[in-house]
């Protein structure tokens, strides 16, 4: 009766232990992405200028648009090239949601069709709003622009490398100050790398050089998907900055960490780089050495070693060889009597 | 003159050769990996594809060792017999802890029918029955990570799988040392390691 009872504690023990371990892993992402922390009112609904953006959303938020001839009274419907296009839902979701389109373009957008002249209109750079602005000093514009035109980007382009060729103001989200889901922001990243370095027509808008195949240019990296999922480019083709979150000086190719210990190692650089933020904010160490990369469910191997099991080894390691010294010591004493 | 038993057939021989190459082998490289320290000869780059090819020929070389005991008497000395286990395992122990400096005689000296000990049986069943497979299995799913579970209980599969496989290589890795130095203890220091080479045991 006694063993019966006994029986079912562990049962209803058992179960409640596993019923938890269920529910915490059917919910791993319970806290809040930080972006919406900031800005819960996001949405084309909040933005007061959006009938106004309309007007350029009309064509620009479409794969095609409706050519008038008013002289001759003509219509035609044409495609809108894709660099000229924009996804209404990105842009009031992104860091620039409440803007007009004028605060950025010009009015004379509003003339249709636009006036020649626009194609030459001098873009805005992050700095020109941002730069020397107490409200965005955390985020060291200024410090960036200097990585950015050390990079290897600015330099070979006669300064025509520009923050809009990879950060698009019109979708940018601030992924990287966000605590959780790494994997989009190493996306979200790798895929500004890619909007260029995976696209000849793009890439020959910007070099003379003749784009070349990144997929066998990497042949020599292990578990080359798994990397390319994990990880950013930036993490080997910028110099780590320790002033700045995210480095922006671009090194050229030849410059590039080849060197695997560089990460995968107790001083791994991602710790400066890719999980700056987290190990900054977290703290986290889970008893494992660069703790933030566990936290954020991946491993690097030599980077993430526990402490803990690293004494518990060496004493073990320490013991067994102990023993049979000693051991080793009575058979010879024996053996001579 | 002592009585020889031709205790290690050719197949076992080479197998354990190999066996004995490809894990040490795979402890330094594996070390390598763990503890990333500079080495010109052994690179990290080098150590990772060293570590693979070792643990496929390991994976293979495994089933030379599956087949033989499945096929010949060999695989008779894995099979444990459970009856008084404790009271065996605690007389070997003694064994090796007293009676082996007062000149006793083994409590279960070898012959044909008991090529192991009590404790040589159940380690040996241990480490080739259970640790092994799981670094294999575990080892293979680190080669193709795409096929690891993504998140397990919160916590990532390839860093769960990861400390069971280094878990596992830190016990194996620690068999090898004590399965060494229990190999001094034939009727010479050597003798044991000749037996593995020519096949032939001295009983003692």
């Amino acid at each position: 009766m006694r063993r019966k009872r006994i029986n079912i504690l562990l049962f209803i023990l058992i179960s409640g232990f596993l019923g938890l371990l269920l529910i915490y892993s059917a919910n791993p992402g319970l806290s809040q992405d930080m972006t919406d922390e900031v800005n819960p009112s996001k949405g084309m609904a909040n933005n007061m200028y959006a009938e106004e953006n309309e007007q350029c959303f009309r064509c620009h938020g479409e794969k095609s648009y409706v050519l008038e001839d008013t002289i001759l009274g003509l219509k035609k419907k044409v495609s809108m090239c894709e660099q000229n296009r924009l996804d209404r839902n990105e842009f009031y979701n992104s860091v620039h949601w409440s803007f007009s389109c004028t605060d950025c373009h010009s009015y004379d957008y509003f003339e249709f069709p636009h006036p020649l002249s626009l194609r030459f209109e001098e873009y805005l750079n992050c700095i020109d709003c941002h730069g020397y602005d107490d409200n965005f000093a955390k985020y060291k514009f200024e410090e960036i622009e200097v990585d950015h035109m050390k990079s290897t980007h600015y330099q070979t382009s006669d300064g025509e490398f520009h923050c809009w060729n990879c950060h698009d103001p019109h979708s940018y989200k601030l992924l990287s100050r966000s605590s959780e889901n790494l994997t989009e922001v190493i996306l979200e990243s790798n895929l500004s790398c890619l909007k260029c370095h995976g696209n000849t027509d793009v890439f020959e808008l910007l070099s003379d050089k003749k784009l070349g195949n990144i997929i066998p240019q990497h042949d020599w990296l292990p578990n080359q998907e798994l990397h390319f999922q994990s990880v950013r480019c930036i993490e080997c083709h910028t110099e780590v900055n320790d002033s700045l979150l995210i480095a922006h000086n671009i090194m050229s190719s030849d410059s590039a960490v080849r060197n695997c210990v560089e990460c995968h190692s107790q001083n791994s650089l991602l710790m400066g780089s890719l999980y700056k933020f987290q190990s900054k904010e977290t703290r986290l160490e889970s008893g494992f050495m660069n703790g933030a990369i566990i936290h954020n469910n991946s491993y690097v191997i030599g980077a993430n070693r526990s402490r803990l099991l690293n004494v518990v080894s060496v004493l073990l390691f320490g013991l067994t060889l102990l023993v049979m010294a000693v051991h080793t010591g009575f058979r010879i004493i024996h053996r001579k009597k | 003159m002592t009585e020889k038993i031709y205790f290690y057939p050719g197949w076992l021989r080479i197998w354990h050769g190999l066996n004995a190459i490809f894990c040490i082998l795979l402890i330094i490289t594996g070390i390598r990996m763990q503890y990333a320290f500079s080495s010109p000869v052994v690179t990290f780059e080098r150590a990772v594809s060293w570590h693979n090819f070792g643990g496929i020929a390991l994976t293979f070389n495994y089933t030379i060792f599956l087949i033989g005991n499945i096929f010949t008497k060999n695989g008779a000395h894995y099979r444990l017999r459970f009856k008084n286990i404790s009271q065996r395992l605690l007389k070997q122990l003694l064994y090796y802890s007293v009676g082996i400096f007062r000149k006793e005689h083994s409590p279960f000296p070898i012959n044909e029918d008991r090529k192991f000990n009590p404790l040589q049986q159940i380690s040996y069943l241990i480490i080739m029955y259970f640790a092994v497979p799981i670094l294999f299995i575990t080892g293979w799913a680190l080669l193709f990570p795409e096929f690891i579970m993504r998140n397990v209980f919160g916590f990532s599969g390839i860093f769960l799988t990861a400390q069971l496989h280094i878990a596992m290589g830190f016990f194996v890795s620690l068999f090898l040392i004590i399965h060494l130095y229990v190999s001094t203890m034939g009727t010479k220091p050597i003798s044991n390691f000749k037996s593995i080479i020519t096949g032939w045991q001295e009983a003692h």
